[in-house]
């Protein structure tokens, strides 16, 4: 396989392209809520509108997220989800969805616990298209991207505010997939979107990228996701989502809300 | 000797901050920017005559240094051989060597123009070193502190209090000293236009790992330059505690190419290697990615970040400095344990031979001291690194005595 082997990211995105619809990435954490409810989560997201799921493996010290998605984490981990285990979620959503992408977001040292090849070939096998590891930046992702492109999978990269120019074209060349551009200066859920300051950045990454640019941290609702993808190819939406995950009662309430969260979103990106 | 003998220490880290395999910059790309421009800024004034001059200021005026390299003769003639000496960084202000780094980047700190400063820490006495300076400089300082940590060390707590500094007690994760590290990075993405991070080891991204060993140097300068002052030679073993590694890295880093100077890192045994309840990452971790950087952990089977143990809070710590996980690998420094009860001991047998109350971090450093001393010839020479005083301890030993104080 290589690394020009299409891929389903690249496939849908070429699609809503097509369409002339925005991309609306989805993000829960594996095993949240319950190991046997993440799948069907997964499946919810899908049948309600998402076009991509960034499915976040747990990790004991999340040092990028913000209080709700840490919360997150900390439910996984106490019903003991591993790398592996995450894995295993991802194959068992392949037997009914051979199409929607999922992306694992992550933290290094489970990979490097694992070992990067290892990593790359069980992820390959098990159906995963790409992965983000949030504390992997260009100058030390080298290795496993190698390793995950081989595979034909994509390596998503993090773009920010801050991002300099130099550094926006060295990432750019590592990037494939799509580009995740970090709206604010902060950690995730945080609430101070500035729509200008997306609008300029995002202008200033397109001229050295093709790749669909995504737009995520700080976006709550239908009305913010709009916002932000007008000057993008779509929207990130997590926190609202683990939340929800950690309110609901049970796997069922769990699918119920984010049901309505996720049709909300939709229908604003839509119209 | 060994490999080491080639290597030029005073290389490292290379340019992006690697210790051969360990250290470099494992952080969210919304850090980068800042730790670019924190390096910028450092690699400018390192070497600068007028910022040097303000650094060597504030420690001999406001810190107190050089600090004494004392010879404890009951000391010694209880371990019965080597002459053991005691880097007495216990009198410096503050009652730590913490306070050399948090001078030096709170110097950092005012040329970068921010306003405002926060810290993370575990004993708080890396948090009371950094409240003290941003009191100084009249800064705005927050702490943030494991929750478990708020409760175990109120004495400290009180005392950043009175500094002026907030205390941000951290209920995520442990609640201990790695979840307050999470958070003060959290804190600084969201804050990063007015605020700078003084971190308080020798861990972290680059360049934290050099500037914190850069600034805690004075340690070993002092005493390579005493040893020759006191008993004409280098020393033949320098002893000295590891939790993140800052006062170790700072007496052993200019004695490095001294191939002749045996070193020591003693880390937290706990209740012992064996029972799994220790702080000990060098002697039984394995390599992994914490913190930003690549060093030994201690996780487990799923590359999950476990609690640690020691009596000593200022030891417990899962991590360790990337440049000591590649001086373990090399060879040049070995890592040993003292456990809990070694240190309890060597917290009173110093106590009652010198008259001086050490640390529960640093009777780690004393206990292994006195072992090796043991061993060595009535010729020889071992400096320990006495790290910081045990006031703070007190209370801790005195409920492990079954007293109320």
């Amino acid at each position: 396989m290589s690394e020009f082997q299409e891929n389903r990211i690249d496939r849908r995105f070429a699609k809503l392209r097509g369409e002339g619809r925005k991309a609306l990435v989805t993000y829960i954490v594996a095993g949240d809520g319950g190991l046997d409810n993440t799948v069907p989560l997964m499946h919810q997201l899908v049948a309600s509108g998402s076009d991509l799921i960034e499915l976040g493996v747990p990790f004991s010290d999340p040092m990028a997220e913000g209080p709700v998605i840490q919360k997150g984490h900390e439910r996984a981990l106490a019903n003991r989800v591993s790398l592996r285990k995450c894995l295993e979620l991802v194959r068992e959503f392949r037997q009914q969805d051979s199409e929607t992408p999922v992306i694992l977001m992550g933290y290094a040292n489970p990979i490097e616990k694992m070992g990067a090849e290892p990593f790359a070939d069980a992820a390959c096998d098990a159906g995963v298209d790409g992965a983000l590891t949030v504390d992997l930046p260009a100058e030390e992702a080298g290795p496993l991207s190698q390793l995950l492109a081989e595979r034909g999978l994509r390596n998503i990269f993090l773009l920010t505010p801050t991002t300099s120019e130099e550094r926006i074209e060295e990432i750019t060349r590592l990037a494939s997939g799509f580009v995740y551009y970090v709206s604010l200066k902060g950690v995730t859920g945080a609430g101070h979107l500035d729509l200008d300051s997306v609008r300029d950045n995002l202008a200033r990454i397109r001229r050295f990228t093709d790749l669909p640019l995504c737009v995520g941290f700080g976006i709550k609702d239908g009305a913010s996701a709009r916002s932000v993808s007008e000057h993008g190819d779509g929207a990130v939406v997590g926190s609202v989502l683990v939340s929800a995950v950690g309110a609901a009662a049970d796997g069922a309430a769990a699918r119920d809300s984010i049901a309505d969260l996720v049709d909300e979103i939709r229908t604003a990106l839509d119209s | 000797m060994s490999d080491s003998d080639a290597i030029d220490f005073s290389a490292y880290p290379d340019a992006g901050g690697h210790f051969g395999p360990y250290g470099g910059r494992f952080v969210s790309e919304t850090l980068i920017s800042a730790l670019d421009e924190l390096q910028a800024m450092y690699t400018r004034l390192k070497d600068d005559p007028e910022f040097i001059a303000a650094f060597d200021h504030d420690l001999a005026h406001y810190v107190g240094r050089p600090s004494p390299l004392y010879l404890a003769e009951r000391l010694t003639e209880q371990a019965g051989g080597a002459r053991i000496w005691l880097k007495r960084e216990d009198l410096n202000h503050t009652g730590a060597h913490k306070v050399n780094n948090t001078v030096g980047q709170a110097l950092l700190a005012k040329h970068s123009g921010k306003s405002r400063v926060i810290a993370e820490t575990g004993a708080g006495q890396h948090g009371v070193a950094t409240a003290t300076v941003a009191a100084r400089l009249g800064l705005k300082c927050a702490v943030y502190m494991g929750a478990e940590d708020v409760k175990r060390q109120s004495p400290n707590v009180y005392r950043m209090k009175l500094l002026g500094a907030e205390v941000i007690p951290v209920e995520s994760g442990s609640k201990t000293l790695k979840d307050a590290m999470n958070e003060a990075m959290r804190d600084w993405v969201t804050n990063v236009d007015d605020t700078f991070y003084i971190i308080g080891t020798v861990a972290g991204p680059h360049p934290y790992p050099q500037l914190v060993r850069d600034f805690n140097s004075v340690i070993g300068r002092e005493a390579r330059r005493q040893s020759l002052e006191e008993f004409g030679q280098l020393p033949d073993a320098l002893v000295a505690c590891v939790g993140g590694g800052s006062n170790a890295i700072g007496l052993f880093h200019p004695f490095l190419n001294d191939g002749g100077v045996k070193m020591y890192g003693v880390e937290a045994g706990g209740e012992g290697l064996a029972t799994g309840h220790h702080a000990a990452p060098l002697n039984d971790g394995v390599p992994g990615i914490l913190h930003g950087n690549r060093t030994y952990l201690m996780e487990d089977e799923d590359g999950q970040i476990i609690e640690t143990h020691s009596v000593s809070a200022g030891l417990d710590y899962p991590g360790v400095g990337p440049e000591h996980a590649w001086l373990k690998d090399i060879g040049r420094v070995e890592y040993v344990t003292a456990d809990d009860k070694e240190a309890l001991d060597a917290f009173r047998t110093l106590t009652r031979t010198e008259g001086i109350i050490p640390a529960l971090e640093s009777s780690h450093a004393v206990a292994y001291g006195l072992k090796l001393a043991a061993t060595m010839k009535r010729s020889q020479n071992i400096v320990v690194n006495l790290s910081g005083r045990g006031d703070k301890d007190i209370f801790t030993v005195a409920a492990i005595d079954g007293i109320e104080v």
